[in-house]
C-alpha cells in the first residue's frame, strides 16, 4: 500500500489532482457538514451562507452537545453519499467545491463532474464514529440550525487528519466501479 | 419494584456504545483474513479501534443511532404501556445524555423532533411468554443499512429465481450486491422466506438479535446459511464496498408459511456495528445480560 498522503484546507486543485483513486489520505481544516436537506436547498438555488471555493462538503450528520458557549462533538461519521447524486455535480461546478467526505461512492454524473471541475471523493470509515470523532479539533460554528436541525444543519469543522480513501479521483477513476464491476461478473457466476 | 427507566436508559446506552462480542470477533477475524497494510485490513482495523474507543468513552460506535426497535416478552397480564412509557422516557434521556443523535423527523413537516420521542417512537413490540420474568432486546438500526432492505416476490425472473431454496439464494446474493458498500459492509443478512409484506419485514429484523456464530436449528436453513455466506464472500464487494475478502459477517434465516400465490423474500440489511443487546430482569427487578 501507498503511504499516506495529507491535504490540507484550502484545498488546491493541484493537491487535488495529484491523488489517484485507492490512494490513503489524512484530511485537515475547515470542512462543511452537509447531507440531504443542504444539497436539496442549494440544488434549488437556496442561499448559501459560507464559501464552498477550494473548500469540503463532508456528508455528515453528527453527534453534537451544547457546550458551554459552544459545541462538542460527541460521534461523527460519514452517511450514505449515493443520495445526494441528483445534486452533486451541479454543486460541484457551481460553488468550486474540491473535496466530498462520504461513504459508499457515488455514481456517473459526479464522477464526470469530479473530472471536469479537479474535486475528489474520500471515503471516511463509515460508522467509526467515535474514531472519526477525535480528529475533529473543534467546532467552528453552525448554520440552518433551526431550519434543517442538528442533524442535517451544516456544521463548520475543523479537522485533524481524518484518514480517508480516495474513493474517485478526479482523472475518471472510481474503486467503486472497479468493484461493483468485477462483483457483478462473480454474481453471474454464482446465480447463473 | 421494577425501575423500568433506569434499566432501559441503561440497556441503550450499552447498545450504542459496547459491540457485543461476537460481532467484534468477526471483525477481528475478518481482518486477519485480509492482507496486512491491505486497504481493506486498514478499514477493519479502524472498525476494530472503533470498537474498542466507544466502549471505553461510553460513546456512540455510529453517529446514526438509528431506529431503536425493542422486543419485550412479558408475563401474562404485565403492564406493557408501563413499558412503553418507561422506553420512551428512556430514549429522551440517553438523547439528552449525547447517546442517541437527534435522529427523528417529522416526515410532513421536516421539523427535527429534538428527544427522539413520537407515537410509534421508539419502535415497541411485545409478546407474551409463559415466564415471569420480562426478556427485553433492543436494535438499534441506523438508515444507511436500513435503506438497503428490500423484499424479493418470487419468481422473479431478473434474477432467475423460482420458488424454492436455490431461488431464495439467489436472491440473497443479488440483494448482497446491489447493496455493495452503500449500507457500511461488512453487513449480516436477516431474512424471512414466507409470510406477507409487513410480516416478512418484522421476522427478518428479528433475526438479526442471534449471535453472529448461532446456526440454524433447521439443518436446510442451516445449509442456506452457511453457503450463502461463504458465496457472498466470494464477491470481493469487501468493507465499504472498496474490495476484500468479507462482505458478510453473517446470514441468519427463518421461515413463516406463506398463501399459496404468494413466496416473499425478505432481507434485512444490518452495518457491521450489529448495535443488538438482550436483558432478562427477574421479578425482582435485576437485570441479567443475554449477550
Amino acid at each position: 500500500m501507498s503511504v499516506m498522503k495529507e491535504l490540507f484546507y484550502p484545498f488546491s486543485e493541484a493537491a487535488v489532482k495529484a491523488l489517484r483513486a485507492g490512494d490513503t489520505v489524512r484530511i485537515s481544516g475547515l470542512v462543511y457538514t452537509g447531507r440531504d436537506r443542504l444539497h436539496k436547498h442549494l440544488a434549488e438555488g437556496g442561499k448559501c451562507p459560507v464559501q464552498l471555493r477550494d473548500g469540503a462538503i463532508f456528508h455528515c450528520g453528527p453527534v453534537t452537545v451544547r457546550d458551554g458557549d459552544g459545541w462538542r462533538v460527541a460521534a461523527a461519521g460519514p452517511t450514505t453519499s449515493i443520495r445526494e447524486e441528483p445534486y452533486m455535480a451541479s454543486i460541484i461546478g457551481k460553488y468550486g467545491v474540491r473535496v466530498v467526505i462520504g461513504k459508499g461512492g457515488m455514481g456517473k454524473q459526479t464522477l464526470a463532474a469530479c473530472r471536469e471541475f479537479g474535486c475528489v471523493y474520500l471515503q471516511a470509515v463509515g460508522g467509526a464514529a467515535a474514531l472519526l470523532a477525535k480528529r475533529i479539533r473543534r467546532v467552528d460554528g453552525v448554520d440552518f440550525l433551526d431550519e434543517f436541525g442538528a442533524t442535517e444543519a451544516l456544521w463548520h469543522l475543523t479537522l485533524d487528519g481524518l484518514e480517508t480513501v480516495v474513493g474517485m479521483d478526479a482523472h475518471g477513476n472510481s474503486v467503486y466501479d472497479e468493484v461493483r464491476r468485477d462483483s457483478e461478473q462473480r454474481l453471474r457466476e454464482l446465480i447463473g | 419494584m421494577t425501575n423500568w427507566v433506569d434499566i432501559l436508559t441503561e440497556l441503550v446506552h450499552r447498545t450504542t456504545s459496547d459491540l457485543p462480542r461476537d460481532a467484534e470477533q468477526a471483525l477481528a477475524t475478518a481482518a486477519s483474513a485480509e492482507a496486512a497494510g491491505s486497504r481493506s485490513a486498514m478499514l477493519l482495523e479502524a472498525l476494530a479501534e472503533n470498537t474498542r474507543l466507544a466502549r471505553a468513552q461510553g460513546s456512540p460506535l455510529c453517529q446514526d443511532t438509528g431506529t431503536l426497535t425493542f422486543f419485550f416478552d412479558v408475563p401474562q397480564g404485565y403492564d406493557t404501556l408501563a413499558l412503553e412509557n418507561a422506553a420512551k422516557t428512556a430514549v429522551a434521556a440517553a438523547t439528552a445524555n449525547g447517546w442517541l443523535r437527534k435522529n427523528t423527523i417529522d416526515s410532513l413537516s421536516g421539523r427535527s423532533i429534538d428527544d427522539n420521542v413520537a407515537d410509534g417512537a421508539p419502535v415497541c413490540h411485545f409478546e407474551q411468554s409463559d415466564r415471569d420474568d420480562v426478556e427485553v432486546w433492543l436494535l438499534q438500526k441506523g438508515g444507511g443499512s436500513e435503506n438497503m432492505s428490500r423484499q424479493y416476490s418470487l419468481p422473479d425472473s431478473a434474477i432467475g429465481a423460482g420458488r424454492d431454496l436455490d431461488g431464495v439464494r439467489k436472491c440473497l446474493l443479488d440483494a448482497v450486491w446491489r447493496t455493495q458498500g452503500f449500507g457500511c459492509a461488512p453487513g449480516v443478512l436477516g431474512v424471512c422466506i414466507g409470510a406477507d409484506r409487513a410480516e416478512g419485514f418484522l421476522q427478518a429484523k428479528k433475526q438479526l438479535l442471534r449471535p453472529l456464530d448461532d446456526v440454524s436449528d433447521n439443518p436446510q436453513l442451516a445449509e442456506l446459511e452457511r453457503r450463502v455466506l461463504a458465496e457472498a464472500n466470494s464477491l470481493g464487494i469487501g468493507p465499504m464496498g472498496m474490495g476484500g475478502k468479507t462482505t458478510l459477517l453473517g446470514v441468519k434465516v427463518t421461515s413463516r408459511t406463506r398463501l399459496p400465490a404468494s413466496f416473499f423474500v425478505t432481507v434485512a440489511y444490518l452495518c457491521w456495528a450489529c448495535r443488538h443487546r438482550g436483558i432478562l430482569v427477574d421479578a425482582n427487578g435485576e437485570p441479567q445480560d443475554l449477550n
